[in-house]
């Protein structure tokens, strides 16, 4: 259900010119962009977030 | 012959180079810190998980990519199983490069290189440039208008640093045989030198770790009577325990 939704919705996204960011001589793709932010928020979950405990040994 | 009661395969004086030679390898690498049972506490941590994570995403690029070198693109360009292999390794790339980098943050910002850990550190580096090298002639093989429109764009750019000769992204030939051969090659053989360098030096500590929390402190004393069995090996895992304990 999702995947028919969804699909179909990014294929055609896919199909169409990329959307870009412009800060003046900066440029940047949108696709990039988010990439981007995805991975400084991973980095800034891995510093965070609590690992979980292993099991103790005998 | 010279060897240690617990460690025979740590020969120095073998009368032969086959026996020299699994003695550097064993004495480099003993079985103990190939495959150690524990980890230090400071392991216990996300930002550790993505060296291993990058790992795993690139045991699926592999795999997806023998089977798209096995069916071809007119299966892969056509078929829905094609399509969704296809998919899995550019989204296994992505998810590659995404823990690569997140990975390289990580080491950067603790310093990864202290300890004798240079050449671990150099040997990233150099994995980061191939698997860009890759994923570059990934984009430019996959014969639709996008590898159309990235070749004749890169070739300007390779042709203006002089190498276009030699690296011809409008050769799809060459593309081909650097992307399914050469390159993983390259990046499957220094990711291998990466992994067993991390098992002989241990993994880094944080900037802020305590003596007992070290994976070297604890080897330490097997270490000892490695050194002793190798007199040429060189003394890395005594001065990473020296820096440690510092």
């Amino acid at each position: 259900m999702l995947a028919s939704t969804f699909l179909p919705l990014l294929a055609s996204g896919l199909n169409q010119p990329a959307h870009y960011l412009t800060w003046g001589p900066v440029q940047i793709s949108v696709a990039n962009f988010v990439v981007i932010l995805v991975m400084i928020v991973l980095f800034v979950l891995a510093l965070v977030l609590p690992f979980p405990k292993g099991r103790k040994r005998p | 012959m010279t060897v240690t009661d617990d460690k025979p395969y740590a020969a120095t004086d073998s009368h032969s180079w086959t026996g020299r030679l699994r003695g550097r390898i064993f004495g480099t690498f003993p079985p103990e810190k190939l495959l150690p049972e524990d980890q230090p506490e400071y392991v216990a941590s996300w930002i550790y998980v993505f060296g291993v994570a990058t790992i795993a995403a690139l045991v699926f690029l592999i795999v997806t990519g023998l089977v798209l070198t096995l069916r071809g693109p007119a299966w892969y360009h056509v078929s829905s199983l094609g399509h969704f292999v296809n998919s899995m390794h550019l989204w296994s790339v992505e998810l590659f490069f995404m823990f690569m980098v997140v990975h390289l943050w990580g080491k950067f910002w603790m310093a990864a290189w202290r300890g004798g850990r240079a050449m671990t550190w150099i040997t990233g580096g150099f994995c980061f440039l191939a698997s860009i090298g890759t994923a570059f002639t990934g984009y430019v093989i996959q014969t639709n208008f996008d590898s159309q429109w990235i070749s004749t764009q890169a070739k300007d750019g390779l042709n203006s640093v002089g190498i276009g000769a030699w690296f011809n992204v409008l050769d799809l030939g060459q593309m081909l045989l650097f992307h399914v051969a050469l390159l993983p090659l390259a990046v499957g053989v220094i990711v291998l030198w990466h992994i067993l360098l991390v098992r002989k030096h241990g993994v880094v500590p944080p900037l802020d770790a305590v003596d007992g929390d070290s994976l070297d402190h604890q080897l330490a004393d097997s270490d000892d009577q490695l050194v002793t069995a190798v007199p040429n090996q060189p003394n890395a895992q005594t001065s990473d325990t020296q820096e440690m304990t510092s």
